[in-house]
């Protein structure tokens, strides 16, 4: 099923339907039932400026959508919100410091949000959406990269332990333009992000990243949909997960279609999860359809384990207590990926929400 | 002056086939600043001796003791045991991915210290120790073992014994998979190391090439489980020309 056909009908989704048969739709609070009344608030908001970006409040008429969209929440997103936050970046101009979009919260109400992002052609921009607190959202982040520009796209889950997140990041990459995305869920009741990717150029490409981390009766859901739509793209993709404590919850799907016309393409998909604890529960889905064998390359590894012993061997051996053995496992495990952000001051605030999310799981 | 004291030790591995019985009773002492080579065969218990001294979870101590200075090793934890003064050179030391060799290095001289390394001082150690291994300081920031060579592995090892100072060593076929150069200066860091804080080695090895440039006081023969024969230097000498045969087959 491509991202363009067979699209939906409106409907209050159930838990027979594949899409939604691992999330525990009684906990959304109404997000996705069509009964219930959801608020519209642009519930992001910026403190920055700098010259060739503009920050504004649209209408939605304004913001009209320029993609299609199978998820049934998204699309109420579309349907309710009536302003829409607008990040734009001038053309040729890269603004050297973070964008920084935070969300502000009020109750836990659901509501909606949406978000339209577009960076001109050989534009650069990092952009950092920083949700903390309490919140029942459902939100759609459109982000339009035109041709040769680069996005390092941050997205924070840091949310308080009764949030309530459904979100929906997706990506149009025009030609010769990269798309990197990092994904970090750390908080929340329930978190379900559907990164998405779609191709308007060749020479275009996806770098997706996340890490997350479920502690007991958390629920954290990824959903990676890469559509190799045209020749000559590329993407990657590498979520890493670790989960302690009963009933932690994670899923994650990694689809990546390869259509009979993108001849040339480039892909290779990674989920990489550690069970620390008994009564956790990790599922892992990479998904690979090929339509065409005229690519450069298509791959994609998924792993679910235990703790190598032999690593904790081998620390301990050390003098080092297993306790501190297995937290240096951990935050090499995560690093890999927070490594890469190229933001230090949030590096290292990740890291010790990791390190206080393992002192509170192994307490 | 320190003891470890190895009695009638008797170690069983769990199998597919159930425990086996690897140890048969090993009787050893070795004391501050003397070299025991153990050697024998593949297959003869060698390393399975030095991993349960080190206390690997996969092996079962069915008898006898362990005492370093008196005190019962086989009581502690694995970590317990490194702070007492006991090192396992590893022959198939294990990757860490994401733990740079820097922070892992710090992090075991904290524990077995009982404090963090003065910032200062701890630095030049460690530049100094990774010199004299012709290691480049570059290597710090690698990640533990990951994509190492085969002889980057083994003086890492030997930086470790370095810089974490333990009491007795065991050298778990530090030779094998090294060239000549790498085997030269592995056993110089040994050496250097050994006569610097008066460490005991126990050096276990299948072949004798290591034992040139690593002197034995004493010779062990390992053989299904036991030790079959001791000696000095020399017995390593009729070993080189003989072989293990006249062990395996009694």
């Amino acid at each position: 099923m491509s991202l363009n056909s067979n699209l939906l009908e409106s409907h209050t989704p159930t838990s027979r339907e594949e899409l939604w048969r691992f999330t525990p739709l009684a906990k959304l609070r109404g997000l996705h039932d069509l009964d219930v009344s959801l608020s519209s608030r642009v519930s992001l908001g910026a403190g920055v400026e700098h010259s060739g970006l503009s920050i504004s409040i649209v209408d939605a008429a304004d913001a009209p959508s320029n993609s299609e969209t199978n998820d049934l929440v998204s699309m109420r997103v579309r349907e309710l919100s009536t302003k829409v936050l607008k990040v734009e970046v001038d053309k040729n101009c890269e603004i050297a410091v973070p964008i920084f979009l935070t969300r502000t919260v009020e109750s836990l109400d659901p509501e909606v949000s949406r978000t339209v992002i577009h960076l001109g052609a050989n534009s650069r921009a990092t952009i950092v959406v920083e949700n903390t607190g309490s919140i029942t959202l459902a939100e759609e982040i459109i982000i339009t990269l035109d041709a040769g520009s680069t996005l390092n796209f941050v997205s924070l889950q840091e949310w308080e332990n009764d949030a309530v997140h459904l979100g929906h990041h997706h990506a149009i990459i025009g030609k010769d333009a990269s798309f990197i995305s990092t994904v970090i869920t750390l908080g929340g009741s329930l978190v379900r992000l559907l990164p998405t990717v779609e191709y308007a150029g060749p020479g275009s490409s996806a770098e997706l990243s996340g890490i997350y981390f479920a502690t007991s009766g958390q629920h954290m859901e990824h959903r990676i949909h890469v559509d190799h739509n045209l020749p000559h793209a590329k993407s990657r993709v590498n979520y890493k997960g670790a989960l302690s404590g009963d009933k932690a919850r994670t899923v994650w799907f990694g689809d990546v279609f390869i259509h009979a016309n993108a001849e040339g393409t480039d892909t290779y998909e990674v989920n990489r999860n550690l069970l620390l604890s008994d009564g956790a529960r990790a599922d892992s889905v990479p998904n690979l359809e090929i339509e065409t064998g005229e690519i450069v390359g298509a791959g994609h590894a998924s792993t679910t384990g235990r703790f190598d012993d032999e690593q904790l061997f081998y620390l301990e051996s050390r003098g080092i207590p297993a306790n501190i053995a297995r937290q240096l496992v951990i935050r090499g495990f995560f690093l890999e990926i927070v490594a890469k952000l190229g933001l230090p001051e949030i590096e290292e605030r990740i890291m010790l929400r990791i390190e206080d999310e393992l002192e509170k799981a192994s307490a | 002056m320190s003891t470890l004291e190895i009695k009638n030790l008797q170690v069983a591995v769990s199998t597919d086939e159930g425990m086996k019985q690897i140890l048969r009773g090993v009787d050893l002492t070795i004391k501050s600043g003397e070299t025991h080579a153990i050697m024998g065969p593949n297959g003869s218990g060698k390393s399975t001796l030095a991993y349960s001294i080190a206390g690997h979870p996969k092996y079962t101590v069915t008898g006898g003791s362990v005492l370093l200075d008196g005190v019962d090793v086989l009581e502690m934890r694995v970590d317990e045991r490194a702070k007492a003064g006991l090192f396992l050179a590893m022959q198939y030391p294990v990757e860490v991915p994401g733990v740079s060799v820097s922070n892992f290095l710090r992090t075991a001289a904290t524990a077995i210290r009982g404090e963090a390394p003065k910032v200062r001082t701890w630095v030049g150690e460690v530049k100094e120790a990774m010199a004299s291994l012709n290691m480049d300081p570059a290597f710090a920031e690698r990640n533990v073992n990951e994509g190492f060579s085969g002889g980057e592995k083994k003086r890492h090892e030997i930086l470790q014994m370095e810089l974490l100072k333990p009491k007795i060593a065991i050298l778990d076929e530090t030779d094998s998979g090294l060239d000549v150069d790498a085997l030269r200066i592995v056993s110089e860091g040994v050496n250097r190391v050994k006569e610097s804080h008066d460490i005991g080695i126990m050096l276990i090895t299948h072949y004798t090439r290591i034992l040139r440039y690593i002197k034995p006081d004493f010779v062990h023969v390992f053989a299904a489980g036991r030790i079959v024969e001791e000696g000095g230097a020399e017995l390593a000498d009729k070993l080189e020309e003989k072989g293990y045969a006249e062990y395996v087959t009694a």
